[in-house]
């Protein structure tokens, strides 16, 4: 649960080469650029993220990717409050790719509301600052004697205003003010923040606009499908290309190289056609010869098969995490209580499906359209490919059609990129069919835990062992098959031994929603479920048992600034807070039952209490889910956190019930929504979401309402059948 | 041998083999990129479209199947009333996170509601399972379907 676990250290070293070296966002985010010489009739831009018109409207920058987690309307919402703008005349502009000017542009691991809070504060502090300088100068009256209303700069005593408008070029000469000396408004006089407001985009979306990164066009633009190894980790022979560039409609075909990085380019072969249709039909005629080495044995079956070994081999290669004598406490334990549990590995299945448009210029500059949560990764693993300086790369952030995790990875980026510069002046759209999306994932990582408690004689938990298998992704920078150290309850056990081995394997992994905790908080709060069973009481007083004493971890300083760690009283505030909504401990209809689910991730606390019944057939049904979540002291936009909160929760639950990528022959087995079957309306539960409010700068909601929900939905079916899940998806014939 | 095809009230040339898929011509050959592509096998209802008012998935409609059936997309959907209601329904309850399967839960909203505009909460589940949402708005696609429903029941009564 470290922040560092949950970070791209890759993303964050490309992205740290581009702005020279330090990424303390206070030190690489410009606050403003200025406007040199502007036109009084021309906006004039008065911050980075800041461009007043002489009409009024007020143009602000959305920074980061938009993958549905709402960050295009929310990061601006912070801007015009502290600018005092009026919202009806604000106009939101996607940025374009660029470090040096906006700071770190990306969409994950729920770091963009923590690390632009501050930052986008005073950039409309500053903007606002400066309209004051503005018309103190242009009325010749102390700056003091001056405040904001809403869009214009009213003088106290008199009166007498000026609109930003009237002011903006003006305000654009003034002296830019130090950060330390600007004042930020006081919370409970916020106006903007804190309104549900409808994503900026939606009305384009409900129209049918062109906005998201297929939908690019351009003048002449060809369409490339690409064929790829269903095998992970094989090499290309050969393949018939000829016979594509027969078909009709095909303009060309042609063998790509990988440049030995899964995560960039793999071994494959393009076709490029007048028509995506056409282009991937012609795919069927090239029959590829591929070299799988020795992978095409790999499978899940044989990864469980394996991992069963080794845990009951006894000790693991490894130890991650050791304190006290876990030996003694089991030696003198009362009750010993162990359980196996195991999860598969999961595609993203954004439904957007991969793609990207690139245009190699007559000028040597390969100009992009990418939907990537990564730009600024991607922009330097495009340039780096090509060999090129950053510089020579141009990258337009486009609206995603989701995101979840696959775009933190900029393969596609690298593919059309590797297509487009074998056809200099042709604008090249490569889409991924959703086959290819399917079988060609970064997954989340299957693994498999044995877990050991040891307890004393009054049922007291004194130690806490877990042997995992998990998977050797070798020098990957971020690795989400590891499990920290500190995963809860760790810190807080007298005797504890995290131990694991590790499996070869050429899968490719990536962070999927909330990564590491999408699995453990399944592991950890079920198998803590099952001691708190063994000991008489029920999960909430087993988790406030285990808390009883701890004291709140300082404040450290992570990628997104000051970084609160662990907080007893938030757990135990969001815990009683939803035992009271769900009315924890009271009966529930004839059939139904209840459970419970902790987890705190990406600085949010999450306790879920989900309501479950067996249909005749034995399907389970959930039918309430109910969910107290603390991230801070404001909630920036209710609209979107509830949408964050009520979808991470269909999320969760369509995970647990139903969703798995098994690898068969070194291939995924699922290609398409019939095998890999997402949620639909039909299995939506009535969702229940209440805020608790901490002392705490606002956090992230793309991810932690997500975990708890898995681990609640297990426990409710325990408590309703006795049968213990401990692998995932659920089984429903243990029901039977 | 170009193909004529009624798109929104236009007649529509498109020079393209008759197994093209609906989806791929409107998208790449026309330029209406409205209509989106999820799963190219009819199961996730993103290139949902009208033909003849019935809601049809255009990844698996060839060209050659079409006919004299009239076709209508997203980009003509606030030209009928029920369609502009439920856009205006969609903004007011903010269904949508990343967006990219809206046009085709619309165009599937929209067709439910031509045939039945008061619809009981099992039949708008019925009608809107063959939609997939990634985001899972479903609560609020619900709730924006029941909105505009609950009007026409009163201007029916």
């Amino acid at each position: 649960m470290s922040e560092a676990t949950t970070l791209s250290r890759r993303t964050l070293l490309k992205v740290s080469a581009l702005a020279g070296g330090g990424f303390a966002l206070s030190a690489t985010m410009p606050m403003v650029a200025r406007a040199v010489g502007a036109e009084a009739a021309a906006p004039a831009e008065l911050t980075a993220f800041v461009t007043i018109a002489p009409d009024n409207t007020i143009t602000i920058i959305g920074k980061n990717p938009e993958i549905g987690q709402g960050i295009k309307t929310s990061l601006p919402m912070i801007v015009a409050e502290e600018l005092d703008a009026d919202w009806d005349l604000v106009r939101i502009e996607m940025a374009d790719t660029n470090m040096a000017k906006y700071g770190p542009q990306l969409a994950g691991g729920s770091f963009s509301t923590p690390m632009n809070w501050m930052p986008m504060r005073q950039t409309g502090a500053t903007a606002r600052a400066m309209l004051i300088a503005a018309a103190a100068q242009k009325w010749g009256v102390p700056v003091a004697s001056l405040g904001t209303e809403p869009g214009k700069v009213v003088e106290k005593a008199s009166g007498r205003s000026a609109t930003y408008g009237e002011l903006a070029s003006l305000a654009a000469t003034m002296p830019v003010p130090d950060p330390e000396s600007l004042t930020l408004k006081d919370q409970a006089d916020f106006r903007i923040i804190g309104r549900a407001i409808g994503g900026i985009d939606s009305p384009k979306i409900v129209r049918g606009e062109p906005i998201f990164g297929v939908d690019t066009q351009l003048p002449g633009m060809v369409y490339a499908a690409y064929e790829r190894s269903p095998v992970f980790g094989a090499s290309l022979k050969g393949a018939d290309v000829e016979a594509a560039k027969a078909q009709p409609g095909v303009i060309d075909a042609f063998i790509v190289r990988g440049n030995g990085k899964a995560d960039e380019l793999v071994d494959g072969v393009a076709v490029v056609a007048s028509n995506w249709w056409l282009a991937n039909r012609a795919r069927s005629v090239l029959k590829p010869e591929w070299d799988n080495g020795e992978w095409a044995s790999h499978s899940t079956a044989g990864y469980a098969a394996r991992a069963k070994e080794l845990m009951d081999g006894g000790k693991a290669a490894q130890v991650f995490g050791e304190r006290g004598d876990m030996a003694a406490a089991l030696a003198s334990a009362a009750k010993v209580v162990t359980a196996d549990y195991a999860y598969p590995f999961l595609a993203h299945a954004a439904m957007e499906p991969m793609n990207c448009t690139a245009l190699m210029r007559e000028d040597g500059v390969m100009e992009m359209w990418a939907p990537s949560q990564t730009p600024q990764g991607g922009l330097a693993s495009v340039a780096e490919y090509l060999g090129v300086p950053p510089e020579k790369v141009i990258v337009h952030i486009t609206r995603m059609g989701g995101g979840f995790g696959r775009r933190l990875n900029n393969d596609y980026m690298v593919q059309v990129a590797a297509i487009a510069k074998e056809m200099p002046g042709t604008p090249v759209q490569l889409i991924w069919s959703r086959e290819d999306d399917v079988r060609s994932d970064f997954y989340r990582p299957a693994g498999w835990h044995r877990l050991t408690a040891s307890l004393d004689a009054d049922g007291k938990m004194t130690g806490l062992k877990d042997h995992f298998v998990t998977f050797d992704l070798g020098d990957s920078p971020f690795n989400p098959a590891l499990m920290a150290p500190d995963t809860f309850p760790a810190k807080l056990m007298d005797n504890l031994l995290l131990e694991q081995d590790m499996l070869r394997t050429a899968i490719p992994m990536g962070a999927l929603r909330a990564p590491n905790s999408n699995a453990l908080a399944f592991v950890t709060q079920s198998f803590l479920d099952e001691v708190a069973h063994e000991t008489g009481k029920d999960l909430p007083t087993l988790l406030m048992e285990i808390v009883e004493g701890a004291e709140t971890e300082p404040t450290t300083m992570g990628f997104t600034g000051p970084t609160p760690g662990f907080n007893p009283d938030r757990l135990r505030a969001v815990t009683r807070k939803v035992m009271d909504m769900a009315e924890w401990g009271k009966p529930v209809a004839d059939g139904h039952a209840l459970g419970f689910g902790y987890y705190w991730s990406h600085q949010g606390y999450f306790a879920e209490v989900v309501e479950v019944s067996l249909s005749d057939r034995k399907q389970v049904q959930v039918h309430n889910v109910w969910c107290a979540g603390d991230v801070g002291n404001q909630i920036i936009n209710p609209f979107g956190a509830l949408n964050q909160v009520q979808g991470s929760i269909i999320d969760g639950i369509g995970q647990a019930m139903q969703l798995a990528v098994e690898i068969e022959g070194g291939a995924a087995k699922q290609s398409n929504f019939h095998n890999y079957p997402l949620p639909r309306m039909p299995m939506t539960p009535q969702i229940h979401i209440e805020w608790v409010k901490s002392d705490h700068a606002p956090t992230g909601l793309g991810e932690p309402a997500l975990p708890p929900v898995i681990p609640a939905l297990t426990n409710a079916l325990f408590a309703l059948t006795g049968k213990r899940v401990r692998s995932l998806p659920i089984d429903t014939s243990l029901f039977a | 041998m170009a193909i004529t095809v009624t798109i929104n009230n236009e007649t529509r040339e498109i020079d393209a083999p008759g197994e093209m898929p609906l989806l791929w011509a409107l998208r790449q050959e026309l330029g209406m990129v409205g209509t989106k592509f999820g799963c190219g096998i009819g199961m996730c209802g993103a290139c949902t479209v009208h033909l003849d008012g019935q809601a049809v998935r255009s990844c698996s409609l060839p060209l050659s199947a079409i006919g004299d059936k009239k076709v209508s997309t997203i980009e003509h959907l606030a030209q009928s009333e029920v369609g502009q209601a439920l856009q205006q329904a969609w903004l007011d309850e903010d269904v949508m996170q990343c967006g990219y399967c809206q046009a085709g839960q619309l165009m599937s909203a929209t067709a439910l509601l031509n045939k039945n505009a008061t619809p009981s909460d099992a039949e708008i589940d019925a009608a809107m399972q063959g939609n997939i949402c990634r985001c899972a708005c479903y609560t609020r696609i619900k709730t924006a379907i029941a909105q505009v429903s609950r009007k026409e029941d009163t201007v029916n009564v």
